[in-house]
């Protein structure tokens, strides 16, 4: 069995002649929960949209559980949670039943159609997440937390070995956004998920996160968190942020 | 007039059920290109088959060959507008408004030069679905479940990528393929609703009934069969009283749709506040 759910090799990505990624390598085991951090503009985002080919990249290699992308077909092992939903429209007529279940297109053949199974498996996402009592609900009248856990459980309704979030809570209030990291954190654990998670809350990848991925462009620093925190080098290259980081994990 | 005679007529079986075929097709794909902001492709598509009608007019083509020799073009017109979309670095509406004027341009070009058909023409414009032969019924029908099965085969495709297309893509899917389908079935449906609205006024019954059922719809499924349902009732009761009245039939259906979508915002607005 291949216990790496991911791996990135010399990868160099760019817009219109400018180089955004850098010889990115690294690899993540399976059951990891990496925090991906850095600067705007030090090549997050992109980088996530080509490990989940939304976009190509100029060079380098990625696999996905243990399979080169290329020929990866199981996207319904990968759970993706974006930021936001890019051109929401609130006035989508949705319920949060129908959006949790297009979760479970990603598994299927043409013609894509859902069977009692898929019932079954979003009936009990909804049900882990505490959000069977919205089902009927319009996505578009739920608060923001409420709109992110629904699309949370749409990318968790096939039990995905490999969960990828690019700042998912930017628009949630401290608190929902703890119980939303909570809920990650249990998921990792319980369900030995690995997780991808880019953010900017350096607190919560310090309290939650098993392993660090620091980019500016290219890897400044990718390892364990003890790692990161017995190095007093590290620790001085980043300065207050890093120590931010450190002060949040103890 | 009481209805059993209306619908003693042979032309009016013939409009009422090519009408509410043509109806049901608009408003259901309506719905998937209003919520994609791409409500004026079928603008675009139709000032395309005014150009095709035209050229169909210049080569003195019966009315039944007409529409079978316009679908070629009308699609090859709907795959281009994608394609300079995606290729030539414009927006949607930019590609949709150059396809379109070329489509006018033509037509006007081919009126001018060739002469004698302007008033031919000219009833294309405005359509009129109670001249609809049973051979055009005929094709109506054979293209209407054509689209219909594309729609049902693609249906959960075309909702996951309407609802997000990064995420669409993300599950695996090919979302350029779903567009592609999408646009397809618009050029076919655009072409079966000249006959119903005229080519001036398709969009009105490709956007009204979506956007009527959008003010009420309490999911996607509900959205698409209220549109539907929308749709049919309006061109029905269009047919009926601009028969009965002496009216024109593509704006009294479109006159109808706009009054039944103030019934459903005022609806939804006394809703909301109540």
């Amino acid at each position: 069995m291949n216990d790496k759910a991911l791996s990135v090799r010399n990868l160099c990505a760019g817009y219109h002649g400018t180089e955004v990624l850098q010889d990115i390598s690294f690899s993540v085991n399976a059951g990891d929960y990496v925090g991906i951090c850095g600067p705007n503009g030090s090549g997050k985002s992109t980088m996530i949209k080509i490990i989940l080919q939304l976009l190509a990249p100029t060079s380098g290699e990625v696999s996905l559980l243990g399979t080169p992308q290329a020929s990866f077909h199981d996207w319904h092992r990968i759970g993706y949670l974006p930021q936001g939903l890019q051109f929401f429209n609130p006035h989508f007529p949705a319920t949060v039943d129908e959006v949790i279940r297009l979760g479970r297109l990603s598994g299927k053949k043409f013609p894509r159609r859902f069977n009692r199974d898929d019932a079954w498996a979003v009936d009990r996402t909804m049900e882990w997440m505490g959000i069977s009592h919205i089902r009927g609900a319009m996505i578009g009248e739920l608060s923001g937390g409420l709109r992110q856990r629904v699309l949370l459980a749409r990318a968790l309704v096939n039990d995905p070995a490999l969960l990828v979030m690019d700042e998912p809570t930017t628009a949630l209030d401290p608190e929902t956004r703890e119980s939303f990291y909570k809920l990650i954190f249990e998921m990792n654990r319980e369900k030995q998920c690995t997780v991808l998670l880019v953010t900017h809350d350096t607190a919560t990848i310090g309290k939650y996160a098993s392993h660090l991925l620091y980019l500016d462009k290219k890897v400044v620093f990718y390892g364990s968190f003890d790692d990161f925190c017995n190095s007093s080098e590290m620790t001085g290259f980043f300065g207050e942020h890093g120590q931010h980081l450190v002060c949040h994990r103890h | 007039m009481n209805l059993n005679e209306m619908l003693s007529y042979g032309f009016m079986q013939r409009a009422l059920i090519g009408g509410s075929l043509i109806a049901i097709l608009c408003s259901v794909l309506g719905v998937f290109l209003v919520l994609r902001r791409l409500s004026l492709i079928g603008d675009g598509l139709a000032h395309v088959t005014f150009g095709s009608v035209a050229l169909a007019l210049f080569f003195r083509l019966h009315s039944v060959y007409m529409t079978l020799s316009i679908i070629p073009v009308v699609l090859a017109s709907a795959l281009g507008i994608l394609k300079l979309a995606q290729k030539a670095r414009i927006y949607g509406d930019a590609a949709i408004g150059m396809v379109s004027a070329i489509g006018i341009a033509t037509g006007v070009m081919l009126a001018s030069v060739a002469g004698g058909f302007n008033v031919d023409l000219f009833s294309y414009l405005f359509g009129n679905i109670l001249s609809i032969s049973s051979s055009e019924l005929a094709i109506a029908a054979v293209l209407f479940f054509i689209v219909i099965a594309g729609v049902v085969m693609f249906y959960n495709e075309l909702f996951a990528s309407t609802f997000d297309e990064e995420l669409a893509k993300s599950s695996g899917l090919n979302t350029d393929r779903i567009n592609t389908v999408l646009v397809l079935l618009t050029a076919l449906t655009v072409v079966l609703a000249m006959k119903v609205v005229g080519i001036m006024l398709i969009s009105a019954l490709l956007i009204l009934p979506a956007v009527s059922a959008l003010q009420i719809a309490k999911g996607f499924k509900t959205a698409i069969v209220s549109a539907a349902g929308i749709g049919v009732a309006t061109v029905i009761c269009g047919i009926s009283l601009s028969f009965v009245m002496n009216l024109p039939t593509g704006s009294t259906i479109v006159l109808i749709n706009f009054a039944v979508f103030l019934c459903a915002f005022a609806a939804r607005t006394l809703l909301r506040h109540s």
